[in-house]
């Protein structure tokens, strides 16, 4: 097997894991961490089996067509960038599984966290392995509502909740404009594969569009990676549990706006434009966000900003455009990676243990914690970048390379701010482990701190190793992989590869580097009069600023939205109407009309007499639809009117269908008329009535004279097919009903799904609106009708009793005669639901229900599955989903009849249309009941077997 | 025959429009039912009109001449639509009658204080 195959497995293997911890939310944290590490190691194990392929040099690649038309494709590939960013982002996740497994405590719901975070580690392995720029906006948009759920995973958190909901706001809007971007750039490109925009970089960058397409795609990358000055949201982010901030903040989510630079760093770099965006405000938010984090107590809100300034740093590297920035960006992201993360947890043991992370009621817990002040300080020096460190090489080759850059012809502009941001970098690093362990120990911390228990530094513990190891043994443990993922960022062999050490020499750099740690530890020695004068100037708020922002957009949608939609229900209706035949009259006006081809048919007596009666009737709805019982009559007639009409056009199955359904419907209105006002109060005015009569009057002429035309045209129909397929295709001479049943059983398939389902609503409102308010008015309810005495009459019981079995029989009749003759499924369902109605009517709702062995909703979800499972059926086969069989049976005595898997078909929709209609009437009795109707439990009012019983003396 | 049929769907959809224009449920729920008819004779009329030519196939007749038999597939599709319109008009009634219920009236628009409510 090609081990390209594994990648879709790879990519989808978290959001299958993603179901099992949010299934089994009772078993508890170890049982659901261990089920969120199964995904993350098998995946890491793919990984592993990938690798050996990626390092020869080879990128693997697949691809499955998903919409062809729109270039969109499920398509993968792996290359070294690929694959350095997929070991982070499994490797970080296992680690974090652990420590989760042991920060959350037992009563946040922990399937759900796990949950999240699997769904959210299978969007980043989407984003860094797709192939189609498409597909990757699809997982860049899930990482955003995944990270969402993250963020706001203590929900009963106000500060959790508006986190998310900004990180939503930025990263979301960033993702509309990298959509845009994305587009632009495809249609540069000519194609949405990754692979072909990389290579077409040349074209893209000489492209009139290359400039907005880089503006757009940068909008997305600088949100989602808080660049200034989009920044903002990521220490609002930290109300987060500290597993996930550690996991967003070092490996992942941020990290993703990193990547997708360097992505299309072949594609979109090189440029003044994209040294000038990208390395500009790379410089600026490293900077700013160094400066911020100095001054900041909260050790979670201290370490966001510092990652803000080290994503800054890492986005600058990509701006400089050269293959060393590209060098190092790649190494300072891997030791950005094991140092942060490492910072986090440790900030989240603190927290845990101390039950704060203020770091004005810390000090002096080196003692008390010991390993967690190994931990530290280990991270600590080497996010301030001491030698021997990790965080010391690449920032090395970053200063090396700030020391060669021009920023519009000024040699020292970039090198002193770089320096400046390493400078306030180790001041933030060293106040983080001194204000904290150091001094003396304080008696007034929230709680007793000590260190945790071993699962829970297992994980930063391991990764202040890799610090250790890769500070000092740099070409041995991680050369290699920086090399290949460098190539894969500059998408060409490295000219100027040397290998990773850790003495270059007496360099530009070192000499930045010894200022930069001088000075910050000045810095640090007068933290105290310089924090005074933070806290006395003046600056923005940028939260403060935000919500503004964002009051503003509600006050405008609020204010559209309440000039456009009033409540006047009525009003939209008519503008619709009138729009529709405006547009109606534009289109007519515009083309010239065809000579008519059909001569009129003549036209009986009969049919005129037909004709009349509906028209009258209708007319009368509309006069008299005030008295409401009047006007059901009146529609009666139209439905019936309707029903004839199809009969004398050669529809005999509509006219089966339209005469039952109308049955029905004409039942379901009386009984809701049972409890609605009875008749309509005459509120329109003069005016308003004319006005919708005149619209009424101009649709009804334009819909008959469009009729008009086409029945007096010709035209080209594919009914022919379905004429003479019917028999030899389909087995069935009632061309109708093959149709539904076979030709075009899909549809059918939907619809009666449509019906259960409205049957379904139905039934679910019947049960809101008896736990409702509703339910108060009903209980006391006054019939104001005047009520028959004889509620179950005698003759009508009997009389229905006895057409039970014949009305069966005519519906089974119906039912198997549908495949040649008129009927079928849905007239069977509907005729059957009538006899069952007729039962309840003259017997009575309680007697015939505790008679009704069959549950309605169960009968529904039966009519599906039969219907369905027909379907399916032809799989076994080899055939498509829904291709029917028949064949011709001889049983003697009967005549040969035939049988098709299209009559299981119908059956599904006979079992569907039963259920639907006598769930939504029984709904509908059931309210009737709770408004204190009488419930009979006999079938007749008097019991005739019983005899007529003497009245007692008492009851006299 | 044309002339009805096409004067038959105008006059069905005249009463649907000026009654879904009123101002409470019941009148609308009729006016829906009538635009449904309107819209079902609509569709069934696209198949063209014919007489004495149900797409009920002759069981003997070895081949099948489509020109004796009228369309069939608007048919089907009215067919579905009928009884798809039954389980909309359901629902719409359920829902009126549940609104009445909470609301205490059957009005259509919202009035200014539901709607601030």
């Amino acid at each position: 097997m090609n081990n390209a195959s594994l990648l879709p497995i790879m990519a989808l293997l978290p959001f299958l894991g993603a179901l099992v911890p949010g299934l089994m939310i009772r078993a508890g944290r170890t049982a659901c961490a261990t089920f969120t590490a199964v995904p993350t190691i098998l995946a890491l194990v793919m990984l592993g089996l990938c690798a050996p392929d990626v390092f020869r040099g080879e990128v693997l690649q697949i691809e499955f067509e998903w919409l062809p038309a729109l270039g969109l494709s499920v398509s993968f590939f792996l290359d070294g960038l690929g694959l350095l960013f997929a070991g982070m982002i499994l490797f970080v996740g296992l680690l974090i599984t652990l420590y989760a497994r042991f920060y959350l405590s037992g009563d946040d719901p922990a399937g759900q966290f796990f949950t999240y975070l699997l769904l959210f580690q299978g969007a980043m392995l989407g984003i860094v392995l797709s192939n189609n720029i498409l597909l990757l906006l699809i997982f860049w948009e899930l990482t955003s509502l995944s990270s969402f759920l993250l963020i706001g995973y203590w929900t009963h958190l106000p500060e959790g909740r508006q986190g998310a909901r900004m990180a939503l706001t930025v990263t979301g809007m960033g993702g509309l404009s990298m959509i845009a971007g994305m587009l632009i750039l495809g249609n540069i490109a000519g194609s949405y594969e990754l692979t072909d925009i990389l290579a077409a970089g040349d074209a893209i960058k000489s492209s009139d569009y290359y400039l907005p397409a880089l503006l757009l795609i940068l909008g997305g990358a600088f949100t989602k990676s808080a660049q200034f000055p989009f920044h903002f949201w990521l220490p609002h982010a930290m109300a987060a549990p500290t597993p996930v901030s550690a996991y967003l903040h070092s490996a992942t989510m941020v990290k993703a706006g990193v990547f997708l630079m360097a992505r299309m760093w072949p594609a979109l770099a090189g440029t003044d434009a994209w040294f000038y965006a990208v390395g500009t405000v790379g410089l600026i938010t490293m900077v700013l966000g160094a400066l911020i984090a100095l001054f900041k107590d909260d050790l979670k809100a201290l370490l966001a900003f510092s990652t803000v300034s080290h994503l800054g740093l890492l986005t600058m590297m990509l701006g400089f455009g050269t293959e060393a920035a590209a060098i190092g960006a790649v190494f300072h992201i891997i030791n950005h990676l094991t140092f942060k993360a490492a910072l986090f947890m440790t900030a989240g043991i603190v927290d845990h243990e101390a039950h704060t992370r203020d770091i004005k009621r810390l000090g002096g817990l080196r003692h008390l914690m010991p390993i967690t002040f190994v931990i530290a300080v280990i991270a600590g020096l080497s996010m301030a970048g001491i030698p021997l460190f990790n965080g010391f090489l690449s920032k090395e080759l970053m200063l090396e390379e700030a020391a060669h850059t021009d920023w519009r012809g000024s040699h020292y502009a970039v090198p002193i701010l770089a320096t400046l941001g390493a400078l306030l970098s180790v001041a933030y690093s060293f106040r983080f482990i001194s204000h904290t362990f150091f001094g003396p120990v304080r008696d007034d911390y929230p709680a007793k701190p000590h260190d945790p228990n071993f699962g829970m530094w297992a994980a930063p513990g391991l990764l202040v190793v890799l610090v250790l190891l890769i500070g000092i043994f740099p070409q041995a443990t991680v050369g290699p992989l920086v090399e290949l993922a460098a190539t894969a960022v500059v998408g060409h062999e490295l000219h100027h590869w040397h290998d990773l050490k850790i003495w270059h020499g007496v360099t530009p750099a070192l000499i930045m580097s010894a200022i930069a740690v001088l000075g910050g530890l000045i810095l640090l020695a007068l933290h105290r009069p310089l924090e005074r004068l933070w806290n006395a100037v003046p600056r923005p708020e940028a939260k403060v600023i935000f919500d503004h922002v964002v009051g503003w957009a509600v006050a405008g949608s609020d204010w559209i939205a309440h000039k456009t939609h009033n409540g006047a229900i009525s009003r939209y209706l008519a503008i619709f109407v009138v729009s529709t035949l405006a547009l109606g009259a534009i289109a007519a006006s515009g083309g010239g009309l065809a000579p008519a081809t059909r001569a009129l048919l003549p036209v009986p007596p009969l049919a005129w007499i037909g004709f009349l009666l509906l028209v009258v009737a209708a007319i009368a709805v509309v006069l008299l639809h005030r008295e409401r019982f009047l006007s059901l009559i009146l529609i009666s007639i139209v439905g019936l009117g309707v029903s004839g009409g199809f009969v004398y056009l050669s529809a005999p199955d509509l006219a089966l269908t339209q005469i039952s359904v109308e049955t029905v419907t004409i039942m379901l209105m009386l009984l809701a008329l049972h409890f609605l006002p009875k008749s309509t109060p005459a509120e329109s005015g003069i005016f308003r009535r004319v006005r919708d009569g005149a619209i009424a009057l101009g649709v009804g002429g334009a819909v008959a004279s469009l009729t008009f035309a086409f029945l007096l045209r010709d035209f080209s129909s594919i009914s022919e097919f379905h004429l003479t397929q019917s028999k030899v295709g389909g087995g069935g001479t009632n061309v109708v009903n093959v149709i539904l049943v076979d030709f075009r059983g899909y549809d059918t398939f939907g619809e009666i799904i449509v019906l259960g389902i409205a049957g379904l609503i139905i039934y679910a409102l019947m049960h809101a609106l008896l736990d409702g308010p509703a339910a108060r008015r009903l209980r006391n309810w006054e019939f104001t009708q005047e009520r028959s005495r004889d509620r179950h009459p005698m003759l009508m019981v009997i009389a229905t009793r006895v057409m039970l079995p014949m009305t069966a029989m005519v519906g089974v009749y119906i039912f198997l005669r549908g495949h040649n003759e008129p009927g079928g499924g849905f007239v069977a369902g509907l005729i059957i639901a009538i006899a069952l109605l007729m039962q309840y009517m003259a017997s009575g709702f309680g007697w015939a229900q505790e008679r009704q062995r069959i549950e309605y909703h169960a009968m529904i979800g039966w009519g599906v599955a039969i219907a369905g499972l027909t379907g399916t059926a032809a799989w076994l086969f080899g055939k498509p989903f829904l291709t029917s069989s028949f064949g011709y049976f001889h049983i003697p005595p009967i005549e040969e009849f035939e049988l098709a898997t299209a009559m299981a078909f119908d059956l599904g929709v006979f079992l569907t249309v039963l259920g639907a209609v006598m769930l939504m009437l029984y709904s509908l009795s059931r309210i009737a009941r709770y408004a204190g109707e009488t419930v009979n439990t006999a079938a007749m009012d008097y019991d005739p077997s019983q005899g007529i019983r003497e009245t007692t003396e008492e009851e006299r | 025959m044309e002339l009805i049929v096409a004067a038959t769907v105008g006059v069905l959809t005249s009463a649907g429009i000026y009654l879904i224009l009123r101002l409470r449920t019941f009148p609308v729920i009729l006016g829906m039912a009538m635009l449904s008819y309107a819209v079902n004779v609509f569709l069934f009329s696209t198949g063209r009109l014919a007489t004495g030519m149900p797409p009920v196939l002759d069981h003997h007749a070895k081949h099948v001449d489509p020109s004796l038999y009228t369309d069939p597939l608007p048919q089907a599709l009215v067919l579905t639509a009928i009884v798809i319109s039954f389980g909309m008009t359901a629902v719409l009634v359920l829902i009126s009658l549940g609104a009445f219920l909470e609301a205490k009236h059957d009005k259509i628009d919202i009035s200014d204080e539901e709607a601030d409510a």
